[in-house]
């Protein structure tokens, strides 16, 4: 190996400080790197989780940068990597990379600004980054709206959270879910149906939107009906960052790698690129 | 620096003297065609080839490498650094490294890929026999003038021998009975140059290269992706054979004792049907017609606006290594520019 390079490819160790099932599928983990220096992050940006002779898959963060040194993920069981990390427990390593790609521009366009978080499915994992980025440091935003939307009530993700965030001054939180269970008495409709709900100011606003690739073009509908601008609507895209470094190929929208030009776009700079959305 | 001629007696007796002296990978036949191998004697070396099956680029970015092992000291990297002589690279080919050079060492600087390359002393050879797809001569690739170690040129019963580095000047030193190269030696280079210009436009490429980003620009929509896709059998064998394609998957590996192991990458192609597929089964480029516009767009414009150079460098191998017919980028070139 060239002396002095470093090598963009291995992980370091990082330990798991606490693991717990939060839905049938979702667990919830905290990490820390186990040469005790923060993951040094942004809210948006993931990080390549190893499991060595399982693999390596690309996880967003879902907490803000705050937090005493360890970072948090939620991980769906749905490959190699994610299930057998579903196994884990308390003390376990597993090895990091990153953290990778651009971030939700808490300390830029969306200070001073009402804030609209658009959470659909796992979206609400990488938006609790900023959401708690913007909690933490409440009096450099504006109102804040929260929406979020779950297939069904037993997929909600950090419930005690939403609530919390409820309580918070100048702070709305509404959910849906596409099919009601035994029990649920809130809203029934995809997220969309929760747009007749809210206020928004196109002059003052900044929109956060992440869920399924199907749900965007849908959201960004709503958005324009209000006539936010385009540059104040961001969203997070989804593809498999394989090497999180630019190189691979795996994730590359268009001209575009989202490992290295997002995942974290301004709908203003891919409303153009067909790939995107 | 300097250029020099030697007898071709003498030429071989210096090749035999480098592959005393390092490791020396040549061109060899295999069959009815060539390759790059491991040059045992000066005699196999086969500077008159016309193609290779595969592109040298396997020296730096090799089929199926190890990124690190791991077990209970951790993760460990290591990568071979030990200098080589890589023998006889046409300048299509040594083109398309000088790109792979940009792209691993850009934001991100790829150590397994730079260690290989630092490791290399590029000798560069002038065409001798035209390969039947070849289109460098429309591109400007037909010929290098600089960035080589050393450029062979054979000039009838001699070779012309200039370097262009440090690396290449001392292995030219080397050579016996050598002479300084004289005008009219130089002028014969030229000629040749001039020559194999012409000679290396099998395929007529009509599209202005500098104008293609733009024309692919315009040209999302067009016909003929679906037209060429459709017969399309996913297998990547264009991919694979491309000086100029790097992507890569990673795999991991568990050892008999299932716990260390190791991790590698390996060659992928953008053209297999998975390859933009997430957790999930999400396949964000499920369409043949997709994956096949991207590899275009690659080659055309995505990396063309990031390198500054067209990013096909005409050599021809996805023409004669697609079984669907359907992989002559000159003719997109063409329908695209024309559009």
């Amino acid at each position: 190996m060239a002396s002095g390079a470093t090598n963009i490819y291995l992980p370091e160790y990082a330990t798991i400080t606490a693991a717990k099932q939060m839905t049938e599928t979702e667990m919830y983990f905290s990490f820390k790197l186990d040469s005790g220096k923060p993951l040094g992050h942004m809210p948006g940006q993931f990080a390549e989780v190893s499991l060595p002779g399982i693999g390596e898959a690309p996880i967003s963060i879902s907490s803000s940068p705050g937090s005493n040194g360890t970072f948090e993920m939620v991980i769906r069981k749905i490959g190699n990597v994610t299930n057998k990390i579903h196994t884990m427990k308390q003390g376990e390593k597993i090895g990091i990379r990153g953290p990778f790609g651009t971030t939700f521009p808490v300390e830029t366009a969306m200070k001073g600004k009402d804030i609209v978080f658009i959470c659909a499915g796992l979206g609400i994992v990488p938006l609790r980054s900023a959401i708690q980025y913007v909690m933490e440091n409440r009096k450099n935003y504006g109102k804040v709206t929260i929406l979020s939307g779950t297939r069904t009530p037993s997929q909600r993700l950090f419930i005690d959270e939403l609530k919390k965030w409820a309580a918070i001054k100048d702070v709305t939180v509404l959910e849906t879910v596409d099919i009601a269970e035994d029990g649920w008495t809130g809203n029934v409709g995809v997220i969309t149906t929760l747009f007749s709900k809210v206020e928004i100011d196109p002059a003052k606003t900044i929109a956060l939107i992440v869920g399924p690739p199907v749900m965007y073009k849908f959201a960004i509908l709503e958005l324009r009906k209000y006539n936010m601008k385009h540059q104040d609507i961001y969203v997070s895209l989804e593809r498999h960052m394989k090497c999180g470094v630019g190189k691979c190929g795996h994730c590359q929208i268009n001209n575009l790698y989202c490992c290295q030009d997002g995942p974290v776009f301004s709908y203003a700079d891919i409303e153009n690129i067909r790939e995107a959305i | 620096m300097g250029t020099k001629k030697v007898s071709q007696k003498d030429f071989e007796k210096w090749v035999e003297k480098l592959i005393g002296l390092q490791k020396v990978f040549g061109v060899q036949s295999k069959d009815d065609k060539y390759e790059f191998g491991a040059l045992l004697k000066a005699e196999n070396l086969r500077l008159d080839y016309d193609i290779t099956i595969l592109p040298p680029k396997k020296y730096f970015l090799p089929s199926t490498e190890q990124l690190f092992s791991f077990g209970e000291s951790g993760f460990n990297s290591s990568v071979d650094g030990e200098p080589f002589i890589l023998f006889g690279v046409h300048p299509y080919d040594f083109v398309a490294i000088r790109q792979l050079d940009v792209l691993f060492s850009m934001k991100n600087n790829d150590v397994y890929y730079q260690t290989r390359r630092n490791a290399a002393t590029i000798i560069v050879c002038d065409v001798e026999n035209i390969s039947e797809n070849a289109f460098s001569g429309f591109l400007g690739f037909d010929h290098v003038e600089k960035g080589f170690d050393l450029l062979v040129t054979k000039t009838g019963s001699d070779y012309l021998v200039e370097s262009g580095s440090d690396k290449g000047k001392k292995l030219l030193s080397l050579m016996e009975n050598a002479v300084d190269a004289q005008a009219a030696d130089i002028s014969k280079r030229s000629e040749k140059w001039k020559k194999n210009r012409e000679l290396l436009k099998k395929q007529l490429l009509k599209a202005n290269v500098n104008e293609l980003p733009a024309a692919l620009g315009k040209a999302y929509d067009h016909k003929i992706w679906n037209e060429k896709a459709e017969k399309c059998f996913s297998c990547g064998s264009c991919n694979l054979v491309c000086p100029t394609c790097y992507c890569f998957d990673v795999q991991d590996d568990f050892g008999w004792d299932l716990k260390s192991g190791e991790r590698t990458r390996s060659w992928d192609g953008c053209m297999i049907e998975n390859f933009a597929t997430v957790a999930g089964d999400h396949n964000f480029r499920k369409n043949k017609s997709d994956r096949y516009r991207h590899r275009y767009y690659r080659k055309g414009k995505y990396v063309p606006e990031k390198i500054g150079e067209i990013a096909c460098v005409g050599c021809g191998r996805c023409i004669s290594a697609c079984v669907a017919r359907i992989a002559n980028p000159v003719e997109i070139f063409n329908a695209v520019a024309e559009a």
